[in-house]
């Protein structure tokens, strides 16, 4: 197993996000977690970077393993320099105040191999071919799309071995999406194992092979993309079908 | 007004203003990756002259402790300003360490954090009169002072040093922040600081890195205002500093361009007004100078309006 999750309770001060909720991603996967808007599934993520704290929050009881080690024990930078987990936020945050190809650089922080980081830059730049082009622009001059593909692309700077994405959809026309989802699938092909947090389900069961369904800080329902899908309550409630 | 009388304040003017620019340089990066007010800034700037004053009069051989032997300038002058700035850098390393970064792990609000800083500041001020006592020292003479004539203006080669070397500093420091992966994580931080921990950077290291940087920063004017102004007094850090604070905040807080052009107004300004007017109105006017300026741009002048991040 390569993320495992046990028990995780999270809470804001006196305010209890996460009641337990326990689930598993396997090496070379895509897994999806959704549920709606406040369900705690970005509150599950930030879990695993080790940021809640910054964001008010505090995990008090359960685990979070990677390859069996307990994650908890990491500060966040080493979360992404050591265990290779990367984050793809919510709304993107990319660096607007420096350029494309600072925010590609930066995510390589912790990197000291040059040539590899070249390497990486061109595989970025395969698979966003739009980010090449406008390198030298400030990234806040980027449309919503690209700067998706930038933050995207800021994390396959680390040749992680999980992804995890916050809402990537959000925000983008459908075109845009589909082009995004085709690219995520490919960077899952190469070998990077994925976690996807989605508000639309329809898209999130399309790609990927496994599904875990939270509501309001429990998941509910887990299984294969397939049996999800068929589940007449995900029907009724995520799918309007 | 005469030509040579523009000239000889031009250069003065140029000499007080690199003091401000460097020391507001200070506030500025301090600022940019924390949001915090380091009110401790300018009795760092304090510290950095009575280190230099410590470590001059000692290398010159001018203390109780003498050396077996004498040394040449050309290793007294860099020997003291890098050992100053490096003790300096430890006393702002320090600070942030025992002082900011417990609160801020905490949570504290920044206006805790604030006081904080106003309270350190104080506390090295007085901590000095209270070991060094009241009298004032005497800053060693670590360059023989050459002055040259010229028509109607004078110049020292101390003046000419303190203006190159300014500005040699505040290029490398552009260099730092546009050019090396230090400094573009500090940019980086500025924008958006729960970002910069995803892309693997530690956070506090960047921190410690910008407190060295402005320590040594002020460590260096210090050692610059020491030797141009020679009496230390322990209470100079204040003086200093809050102009500098306010000559940062006018460029624009948070903006190292502004913190500079910042410098050299104010700078402009007091020289210019004590050339024409009694100098009991140089602050006066300085001052409400600057604030027309922030009534006009209430950001300052390089400052952009904080956006919020959703």
């Amino acid at each position: 197993m390569l993320l495992s999750i046990k028990d995780l309770v999270v809470s804001y001060g006196a305010i209890e996000a996460l009641h337990g909720i326990s689930f598993d991603v396997e090496e070379g996967e895509i897994a999806t977690l959704i549920g709606a808007n406040g369900a705690g599934k970005s509150t599950t993520l930030w879990s695993i970077v080790r940021q809640i704290t910054e964001m008010g929050g505090r995990v008090v009881s359960g685990s979070i393993e990677f390859k069996g080690e307990d994650l908890l024990k990491y500060p966040p930078h080493d979360i992404v320099n050591q265990l290779g987990i990367t984050l793809v936020p919510e709304g993107r945050r990319v660096f607007g105040n420096l350029s494309v190809l600072e925010n590609l650089k930066i995510a390589a922080y912790g990197r000291k191999d040059n040539k590899g980081i070249e390497e990486d830059f061109k595989r970025v730049f395969k698979i966003f071919p739009r980010l090449e082009e406008r390198k030298s622009q400030l990234a806040d001059l980027l449309s919503g799309g690209e700067q998706q593909m930038l933050a995207v692309g800021r994390s396959m700077m680390n040749r992680g071995k999980l992804m995890l994405l916050d809402e990537p959809s959000m925000g983008l026309a459908p075109i845009l999406v589909k082009e995004l989802f085709e690219n995520l699938a490919k960077i899952n092909q190469e070998g990077t194992t994925i976690l996807l947090v989605e508000q639309n389900a329809h898209l999130a069961l399309r790609y990927a092979t496994k599904a875990y369904v939270i509501e309001t800080g429990t998941i509910t329902l887990s299984g294969t993309s397939e049996e999800v899908e068929k589940n007449p309550e995900v029907k009724k409630a995520y799918l309007g079908t | 007004m005469t030509l040579d009388f523009f000239i000889q304040n031009f250069i003065n003017a140029m000499q007080w203003g690199s003091f401000l620019a460097l020391i507001a340089v200070g506030y500025t990066l301090v600022y940019g990756v924390l949001l915090l007010i380091n009110f401790a800034h300018g009795d760092i700037f304090m510290v950095g002259a009575y280190t230099g004053y410590f470590i001059g009069t000692f290398l010159t051989n001018n203390f109780e402790i003498k050396l077996p032997f004498d040394l040449p300038s050309w290793v007294v002058i860099p020997l003291t300003i890098v050992a100053t700035m490096f003790i300096t850098a430890l006393v702002g390393v320090a600070i942030e360490r025992i002082a900011y970064r417990p609160l801020r792990n905490r949570g504290a609000h920044r206006l805790y954090l604030v006081i904080t800083a106003l309270m350190f500041g104080l506390l090295l001020e007085y901590g000095n009169l209270a070991l060094l006592g009241a009298s004032d020292r005497q800053f060693p003479n670590l360059f023989d002072k050459i002055i040259y004539s010229i028509g109607g203006i004078t110049v020292t080669n101390i003046k000419i040093y303190v203006i190159l070397l300014s500005f040699l500093i505040m290029g490398i420091l552009w260099w730092i922040v546009q050019k090396t992966r230090w400094g573009m994580a500090m940019r980086a931080i500025s924008y958006d600081r729960l970002a910069v921990p995803l892309m693997g950077i530690s956070v506090d290291q960047i921190i410690l890195f910008t407190f060295v940087l402005g320590s040594s920063m002020a460590a260096l004017a210090g050692i610059m205002y020491g030797t141009a102004f020679p009496i230390l007094r322990f209470n100079m850090g204040m003086l200093v500093g809050w102009q500098a604070f306010i000559a940062a905040v006018v460029g624009g807080i948070g903006s190292i361009r502004g913190a500079m052009v910042g410098g050299y107004i104010l700078g402009f300004t007091q020289i210019f007004v004590a050339a024409f007017l009694p100098s009991t109105y140089r602050d006066l006017i300085a001052f409400v100078v600057l604030l027309l300026i922030l009534a006009i741009k209430p950001t300052g002048l390089f400052g952009v309006p904080r956006r919020t991040k959703v």
